[in-house]
């Protein structure tokens, strides 16, 4: 920032440093950023997981494209591998098959690109779900949630178009049910299959196009969002687990520099090494034996790679037969109904930290967590929509369950359409309770203290288990959590009751109707006395 | 390979021409043991056609078969008539230990092999007597056939339920077409001809001679050659993909997270 008059020492680096700073200023933005704090949990590097896999991903991929051809003109197939030689296919499964088997290192770079971007929505998923179930989506975070939901959404239509560019049977497969997920929708659906694929299914336009989503529109906006986000995780600090010490207003760990530059940059190599470890060792996406793509065949244990799978699973549990011929058009309901009831379960996932706050019609920022036990309710909500989740994933396997566990089809569907919605409701109350009954044992710890196995027997004949107070630091740990009550519904200053604060009241009841409140002073205090009689 | 000498030691004891020698000995006598065995499934040695073969396929199905197939193969409430049906369907349903069948299911699921080969060609002898049916594919019907133009008629007409790398499919109420990994050529061919269970039948008008051994040609192929990618997976596809992210992956990387912050607490 200032210019000093005595020539900096400390060699070339501070040197270099010092040219640097002379012509951009840098070292304040390095101070600021480097000071900053970040807390230490496992959880916390979830999130940092998916950026590494996106920084894989975006270095496999440039290497990809400068041999990969997103052509659908036919040749005849004359690389190196036997079993296809001769055979006619898309200029673009050529060109997959020629990175993988005459390309030096093409075969590992692609199963690199591939298990990476697994990981990548499978990292991001579980980042998705520790912000949910630790309330970390609370004002101020509300908006970097619903960033970050775009995020998952977009890496999911990455990974999609990604799986469909070689053209192979099993993309073209995978192709051909979103083209009739396209077509079953009313009225538009014929319109927008033509114009997606340029004509008929699938035409000579489809590669192509994927392809510039692929890798120039999808991964712009991907990579414009994640500074986004990134910038909004600095302007809001990192939240972080309570504990003896952590207030809303502060931040206890260690700074960016030099402590996490160093653990996140060795981190990143330990995630590349593990990504390597597992594209060098087992086979990802095997086209060579899909084949090409070509309409007629139709591979047994057709699936979409697993962050597809929950919309698979939606159109398997679909029961057949629903449709109906209304003002000239088919409405084929085993379309409509799947995709609306995904976009109804997307659209909650989006909205949960708004439905929250407007329920709780909580204001203040939080960047203390929650412990999931100390919101049962939101817990047992995360936990039916995982559950809802994992059976449309289930679904997505049927005929893979039905074939390893010797059980019938129809058998596995039929289970797997009940557990669709009982099992959201069994979660639900089963979660709850757990996290009351947690709630109880907290409560219980922090009034008397532990067991401690000990049994005395007093004068007058009677045995008793003598109980250890917790230290001041464990206890605070069992006592300091938000306790929201039931709103009690007030006229206004109009003295009225109007219906939307009778539906938040309502809302509130579920929330917050059963609870543990946390231990207070009076109750300890009570509690210890009585211990000492 | 069992029978590969040691050959890390280099300890100038032995010519460097026993090495080679003791492995050409080795390949020879598994290649020949091999060759053996699979000529063994592969062709008939016993003549079907003798009176003293075909009697004795007859007891033996007295035995073993009739309680469901009829005493005359003509079919019972249980079992469906075997007249016709030739010593390719007896050798395949037999051979694979599917029949005889231990219980009533959906579908008989290949199982230890319950006879000799002898005895196997007995039965397949009898039941090609009682009717003209197809017979039992030479070895030179099995082999030679082109890879590439097999893989594309596997495709069209096995994937959609053998799976397009033949790991196998679920079909309704709890039938299935079974993986192929390791079903013989000659019983692929058998039950191409016979249409075995819930197979349809590809007769000789529907897929050529030449194709069906095209089409053994691919499976052998892909057989003898494992994935140049690693780990199969049981060439299951994206699901067994997933699984592997899900337990190895994501498990390795949870496994980083929580060493990589636990060193500082």
């Amino acid at each position: 920032m200032t210019v000093t008059a005595t020539p900096p020492s400390g060699g070339v680096t501070g040197k270099v440093s010092n040219y640097l700073d002379e012509r951009t200023s840098i070292s304040g933005a390095v101070k600021e950023f480097g000071r900053k704090i970040f807390p230490d949990h496992w959880s916390f590097l979830l999130g940092e997981v998916a950026l590494y896999s996106f920084v894989i991903i975006l270095l496999s991929g440039s290497f990809l494209t400068f041999f990969y051809q997103a052509s659908m003109a036919t040749v005849e197939y004359e690389g190196s591998y036997i079993p296809l030689k001769g055979v006619e296919m898309s200029v673009a499964m050529a060109s997959t098959l020629d990175i993988s088997f005459d390309l030096r290192g093409g075969l590992l770079l692609r199963q690199i690109h591939h298990w990476a971007a697994l990981l990548f929505i499978a990292a991001i998923g579980l980042h998705m779900l520790r912000i949910f179930f630790t309330g970390a989506f609370r004002k101020p975070r509300e908006l970097n949630w619903s960033i970050g939901f775009v995020l998952f959404l977009l890496a999911m239509a990455e990974g999609f178009t990604g799986y469909s560019l070689p053209d192979d049977l099993l993309s073209g497969n995978g192709l051909r049910i979103i083209d009739g997920m396209i077509l079953g929708l009313p009225v538009v659906g014929t319109w927008i299959s033509f114009l997606l694929f340029g004509g008929e299914f699938p035409g000579s336009d489809i590669v192509g196009r994927l392809y510039t989503l692929h890798i120039l529109l999808l991964p712009l906006i991907l990579l414009a969002l994640i500074v986004l986000h990134l910038m909004f995780v600095i302007i809001h600090k990192h939240t972080q687990y309570p504990g003896p010490g952590r207030t809303e207003n502060n931040v206890v760990g260690y700074p960016v520099l030099p402590v996490y530059a160093a653990k996140a940059g060795g981190f990143f190599f330990l995630v590349f090494g593990v990504v390597v470890l597992i594209a060098a060792t087992v086979t990802i996406n095997p086209i060579w034996s899909y084949g090409p793509y070509d309409p007629s065949p139709v591979s047994a244990g057709t699936q979409p790679d697993w962050y597809i799978g929950f919309a698979d699973g939606a159109l398997r549990l679909m029961p057949p037969g629903l449709e109906t011929y209304w003002f000239g058009y088919t409405w084929s309901w085993n379309i409509i109904i799947p995709v609306l009831v995904l976009l109804v379960f997307l659209a909650l996932v989006f909205a949960y930290p708004f439905i929250e706050a407007w329920v709780t019609g909580d204001k203040r920022e939080h960047h203390l967590l929650d412990r999931p036990r100390n919101a049962p309710v939101r817990t047992a909500i995360g936990a039916a929509g995982v559950m809802f989740y994992a059976v449309l994933w289930a679904g997505a396997a049927s005929d893979i369950i039905a074939t390893h566990f010797r059980v019938t089809m129809e058998g596995v569907i039929n289970t797997l359409q009940i557990l669709l919605i009982l099992g959201p409701i069994f979660a639900f109350m089963i979660t709850k309770r757990v996290c009351l009954g947690l709630q109880k044992k907290d409560r219980e710890i922090a009034l008397h203290g532990f067991e401690t196995g000990r049994i005395v027997r007093l004068p007058g004949g009677e045995f008793t288990e003598v109980h250890q107070q917790l230290n001041d630091y464990d206890r605070w740990q069992l006592v300091s959590f938000n306790d929201n009550a039931p709103i009690m519904v007030r006229p206004n200053e109009r003295g009225k009751i109007t219906g939307s604060m009778r539906r938040r009241a309502a809302w509130s009841r579920f929330f917050f109707e059963d609870r543990i409140a946390p231990v207070t002073r009076t109750e300890h205090k009570e509690a210890l006395e009585h211990a000492n009689h | 390979m069992s029978q590969k000498p040691d050959s890390n030691r280099k300890s100038g004891r032995r010519s460097p021409l026993a090495i080679i020698l003791l492995v050409a000995i080795g390949l020879i006598t598994t290649g020949a043991a091999y060759a053996m065995a699979s000529s063994a499934t592969a062709s008939a040695e016993v003549d079907l056609s003798s009176p003293e073969v075909i009697d004795e396929g007859a007891k033996l199905f007295a035995a073993n078969c009739a309680t469901c197939h009829g005493l005359q193969a003509q079919g019972t409430e249980n079992g469906p008539s075997l007249i016709g049906v030739g010593a390719a369907s007896v050798d395949f349903q037999v051979g694979t230990g599917r029949m005889p069948m231990q219980a009533n299911s959906p579908q008989a699921p290949v199982k230890p092999v319950q006879f000799t080969d002898a005895q196997v060609q007995a039965l397949a002898a009898y039941v090609a007597s009682l009717g003209p049916g197809p017979s039992i594919p030479s070895a030179s019907m099995l082999t030679g056939g082109d890879v590439a133009h097999g893989g594309e008629l596997f495709r069209i007409n096995c994937a959609m339920c053998h799976n397009v790398a033949g790991a196998g499919g679920a079909l309704t109420e709890g039938k299935y077409a079974p993986t192929l990994d390791n079903s013989a050529a000659v019983h692929v061919y058998e039950a191409m001809l016979s249409g075995p269970q819930n197979m349809p039948v590809f007769n000789d008008l529907n897929l050529t001679p030449t194709e069906k051994k095209d089409i053994i040609a691919y499976l052998e192929y892909q057989k003898a050659n494992p994935s140049p990618g690693g780990l199969e997976l049981g060439s299951l596809g994206p699901v067994s993909e997933g699984l592997f992210l899900w337990i190895f992956g994501v498990g390795a990387i949870i496994g980083l997270t929580i060493w990589i912050t636990a060193k500082s607490n």
